[in-house]
């Protein structure tokens, strides 16, 4: 099971955390802190696992940013990476070719794609056709609602 | 101004729902206009100003320069954010939480959004909804009261018509469910795993797994609905499905058998996903959905372990997995690496178990580090099972300790240790003393501890085992373990004269080196080490009568030079003038000192050590100084004790499997196997009611414990290791904190006495109490605490023994404390408690509350395979633990 997911960015910026375990918001903090630093030590050549305190970092760059998961001993670290890659080819479906910017700027729907993908720490879909449908589903049931709400205001409705 | 919103590949969905490019529809112009609206109707309804968009205000975070900056910033948003709850008022809540859930990630507190995040939640719209449950699962966990305000909610949304909010639901409770959310929205969750839609199903699923971690007592009522999750089509719902699964087998043997009869089902998806044509919705880089191949293949192993049939039933498709897979890409060998687990865990067939070493083996070549650092971590698991065809890859092991990856580094290393036998230990300690020498700070105690055990049960002969532990001292420095320091003089002591001798000759070549190039205080343990040895033999050190043994190492090399008697002191001299040794090197050098007045024989070294001894009496640190004046006085009116009492430490005993604490039975009497020195100083004081040190007369029952040694370090210095022939040392022990001997004295005849042998009940600390607390005694397992006091605080030992029939293996003893103390637990002396069999493990509390210790434990183990789990309180400490 996945413990937490963070996202930073080459200068240590944190741009995403996602916790599948209750800790204290202090040690969070502390986790994200001391494991953002790690991270960014380590050189490129070097392997993309990290033993540290009682989990398994698994981490990739891509571009800017850093993927970082934190798994429990018994999982497959290969397997991971993997997902990590399939949440990194959601991103660029969904955002079209996807850079830092556009997580800063729509953390929100990072998160709503990661939750389409991953649910409690573990993965829930594996066909990256059902996750985008998924979302872009939400999405339009926002923009029916704006729509509404608009037609309303101006009282067309 | 109009940055994209965003691009999304509107082709997974049908053409008639693609509104977006309808010129006639444009959602960008309707906000245009909807934004215009409320704009326009706002000041009417609302007093407040337009907020801040979450755009801009990223923006301008964005642009702030410095942190004080951002900060203000930020502050002045969440003041605005802050008045906004206040005004109640629902227009731009959304937008405000989503602001907030940005600046909570920037690191600043958010907290006082939680309640909003409900309030969205409640409402009616989608786009609330989804923004609260979003901020509840950033904001809100089980630590927080007001996440149970969520459950009713939850409650509502589970049962919505619109699967996107039942889905919305459902996440969230998986993120953020507690125990008692869990117990509330059980009975919910089951019902939605047998909805008739996939996107329900499979979140329901992966809920229920979070359930039955959170309360693995709520598993039954999901077992019906379970099986039926893998006659699904959609690769969504079998995922979830057999991660489900696994959790249950996992949660207990019971359900492990239920399931056994899955196998065949398991190993048919398995095939098809190998056999299935190319399917581009779960095709990565040419593999059929890794996701699902690996969580079969992990359930496949759950379900074969220990188990003949069920694991020849999956022998075939383990087989075809392992050959048929394209090795080329990462997402192959994580199939591969999967598959090595799966076949080495079953009762698999052995040519099935040579395909899956081979494959190991061809990772630990590839190019790629990460394969690499998983060929070795499964190496390491496998290795217990078949050695010898680990064994065949012991040069690339070795080879991987030399990576600059840590990682790889880490399980290189503890490969190599599960590797030794007696026949290569020779060539392996060599490749792992270089290794020391150039590990990391954080290798080098683990590393070390570890070399000292695999000499001690490999040790092809004592001179091996000595040269070995010196050159461990000479390259671990600081690093090493205390209890290695003891442990080596244990074995100098017990060795054969002429041993003892090459020990003190080896070592005074070291201890001489780092006193030359001053890097003695990295070396502390060394210096302690060659300090005692070169104390006890310092006459065969310098005794031509040593010549004859030979001083050729291991590596063939004899650097040894004899020393004069006058450098030696001298080399003494420059450590102990030193300022950077600790306080207790500088004890063991000062009484390995004063020990070698009655080794050396000439007058001007006599000299040298008298004036070093001297100046001690002045020194700053009391210790040294009472040390320095009592050493002093073997000069003077005492000098005829000088030798008895600096005589040569006997034998001592091997600490045996435990080595932080002695064997609680009681010994014969410590007195009888200690040396006549011992014996001497008996009878010089026989009759003397000063006599109270119970340690040895009264009270037999008691050994003296290595557990005190942080509160009398000099004890160490007479004894090493204060086991039974530490009697002397106890009894030099009780002035620890008596006052200096210098202090003018009405009855100056009786100095030397009171300063050694003053009554505990006068001057000496108090002395520790040795207790026994039950803590726990269930089904042949019986855990007591042995209770003494140590310098900072109680120390306990753990002795966990069995009675029980079998052999409980995974043994775990985990300890908790109320906050106001300390907890410090060692490592256990085991993880395999045998019938009749002992682990022990130590535990150092502090209290600076001085309150009543109590402490709850959870043992948990493996008895025949099946998991037991205990807990108990103790509360039954002496109170007088802590004064």
């Amino acid at each position: 099971m996945m413990q937490f997911m963070l996202l930073f960015s080459r200068q240590g910026k944190l741009r995403l955390q996602k916790w599948y375990v209750a800790h204290p918001d202090k040690l969070k903090k502390k986790i994200t802190r001391e494991l953002i630093t790690t991270v960014l030590a380590r050189k490129p050549k070097m392997c993309s696992f990290l033993e540290w305190k009682d989990v398994k970092i698994v981490y990739k760059r891509y571009a800017s940013l850093y993927f970082c998961c934190a798994m429990e001993q018994e999982d497959n670290e290969l397997l991971t990476l993997e997902l990590i890659h399939r949440y990194v080819e959601l991103l660029d479906k969904y955002f079209g070719s996807v850079c830092e910017l556009d997580i800063i700027f729509n953390f929100e729907k990072a998160y709503f794609i990661l939750d389409e993908l991953v649910l409690g720490g573990e993965l829930q879909e594996t066909s990256k056709k059902n996750v985008l449908k998924a979302i872009a589903a939400q999405d339009l049931l926002q923009e029916d609602e704006t729509v509404d709400a608009a037609l309303r205001e101006v009282g067309l409705l | 101004m109009a940055y994209p919103m965003y691009e999304v590949d509107w082709s997974v969905l049908p053409p008639e729902q693609n509104r977006r490019f309808n010129p006639a529809f444009n959602i960008a112009t309707i906000k245009q206009v909807v934004n215009e609206a409320i704009e326009r109707v706002a000041p009417v309804s609302v007093r407040m100003p337009t907020p801040t968009r979450l755009r801009d205000l990223i923006r301008q975070i964005r642009a702030a320069r410095t942190a004080a900056e951002e900060r203000s910033v930020v502050n002045k948003e969440c003041a605005y954010i802050r008045s906004t709850f206040r005004e109640e008022d629902s227009v731009w809540r959304c937008r405000n939480i989503a602001k907030l859930l940005y600046i909570h990630m920037l690191g600043y507190p958010a907290h006082f959004g939680q309640l909003e995040c409900l309030k969205l939640i409640a409402s009616p719209r989608f786009t609330d909804k989804r923004v609260g449950y979003l901020g509840a699962m950033l904001l809100l966990d089980e630590r927080q009261d007001v996440h149970l305000l969520i459950t009713n909610c939850l409650k509502n949304d589970l049962n919505s018509n619109t699967q996107f909010v039942v889905g919305l639901a459902l996440c969230t409770l998986g993120a953020i469910a507690s125990p008692e959310m869990a117990r509330d929205l059980a009975s919910e969750v089951e019902r939605l795993i047998k909805s008739p839609n996939a996107y329900i199903k499979k979140k329901a699923a992966l809920c229920a797994f979070r359930i039955i971690r959170r309360v693995p007592d709520l598993m039954e009522m999901f077992l019906p609905a379970t099986r039926s999750l893998l006659t699904e089509k959609n690769h969504g719902v079998l995922i979830t499905g057999v991660t489900l699964i696994t959790e249950m087998c996992e949660n207990s043997p019971d359900t492990l058998n239920h399931f056994k009869k899955i196998v065949p089902n398991l190993v048919r998806i398995l095939k098809n996903l190998i056999l299935a044509g190319y399917s581009p919705e779960h095709d990565v880089s040419g593999v059929s959905d890794p996701f699902l191949q690996v969580k079969i293949l992990r359930l496949l192993r759950i379900l074969g372990k220990n188990d003949a049939e069920a694991s020849e039933a999956m022998n075939d498709i383990l087989a075809q997995v392992a050959t048929n897979t394209e090795t080329s890409k990462n997402v192959g060998n994580t199939i591969l690496y999967e598959t090595v687990l799966s076949i080495m865990d079953i009762k698999s067939e052995s040519s099935l178990r040579v395909l899956a070493i081979n494959i190991l083996g061809r990772f630990l070549l590839n190019n790629d580090k990460n394969i690499r650092y998983v060929a070795l971590n499964t190496l390491l698991r496998t290795v217990h099972v078949d050695t010898s065809a680990v064994q065949r890859h012991r040069t690339t092991i070795l080879e991987c300790l030399k990576d600059p990856d840590v990682s790889i580094r880490r399980r290189a290393m503890e490969l190599s240790f599960a590797l030794i036998n007696g026949q290569n230990i020779r060539s392996m300690m060599k490749e792992l003393l270089t290794f020391l020498e150039r590990s990391d700070a954080e290798f080098k105690a683990h590393c070390s501890s570890a070399m000292v055990l695999a000499a001690e049960r490999y040790a092809p002969s004592n001179k091996w085992h000595l040269d070995t532990l010196f050159r461990v001292l000479l390259k671990a420095g600081n690093y090493l373990r205390d209890d290695t320091v003891s442990s080596t003089l244990q074995i100098v002591s017990v060795a054969a004269p002429e041993r003892q001798a090459y020990a003190a000759m080896r070592l005074w070549t070291s201890l001489e080196r780092s006193a030359v190039s001053g890097d003695a205080t990295e070396k502390q343990p060394l210096v302690q080490v060659a300090a005692w040895t070169i104390g006890e033999y310092g006459d065969l050190l310098v005794s031509e009568a040593s010549n004859a043994i030979s001083m050729v190492d291991e590596d063939g090399v004899d650097d040894f030079v004899r020393p004069s008697e006058e450098y030696v002191i001298d080399v003494y001299q420059k450590l102990l003038w030193s300022t950077q040794l600790s306080i207790n090197t500088k004890e063991y050098l000062l009484l390995s000192l004063a020990k070698l007045s009655t080794r050396f024989t000439t007058q001007p070294s006599q000299d040298k050590i008298r004036v070093i001894i001297d100046t001690f009496g002045s020194h700053i640190h009391i210790e040294l100084q009472q040390r320095g004046v009592e050493l002093s006085q073997l000069y003077r009116n005492y000098a005829h004790l000088r030798p008895a009492l600096l005589e040569r430490m006997p034998a001592m005993e091997a600490a045996g499997g435990a080595p932080a604490l002695d064997e609680p039975e009681p010994e014969p009497q410590p007195a009888h196997t200690a040396d006549h020195v011992a014996d001497a100083l008996l009878d010089l004081i026989i009759g003397s009611d000063s006599l109270t040190n119970g340690d040895i007369e009264h009270n037999p029952q008691a050994p003296p414990s290595n557990n005190n040694t942080s509160s009398n370090d000099i004890l160490d210095l007479l004894s090493g290791l204060d086991l039974s022939g530490a009697a002397p040392a106890s009894l030099l022990n009780n002035n620890v904190s008596a006052p200096p001997a210098s202090q003018p004295q009405p009855q100056p005849q009786a100095m030397l006495l009171d300063g050694l042998f003053a009554s505990p009940a006068v001057t000496a600390p108090p002395t520790q109490e040795l207790a026994s607390v039950t803590a726990l005694d269930k089904n042949g397992l019986l855990v007591v605490f042995l209770v003494s006091r140590a310098a900072a605080g109680a120390e306990l030992t753990m002795r966990a023994t069995s009675t029980a029939p079998h052999t409980l293996t995974d043994f775990l003893f985990q300890a908790a404390v109320p906050r106001t103390f300390q907890l410090d637990m060692m490592s256990p002396s085991g993880t395999v408690l045998p019938p009749q069999g002992e682990i022990t493990q130590v535990l150092k509390i502090t209290n600076p509350s001085r309150t009543a210790l109590r402490l709850r434990i959870r043992v948990s183990y493996n008895v025949e395979g099946s998991p037991v789990l205990e807990q108990a309180e103790v509360n039954n400490f002496p109170p007088e633990l802590f004064y």
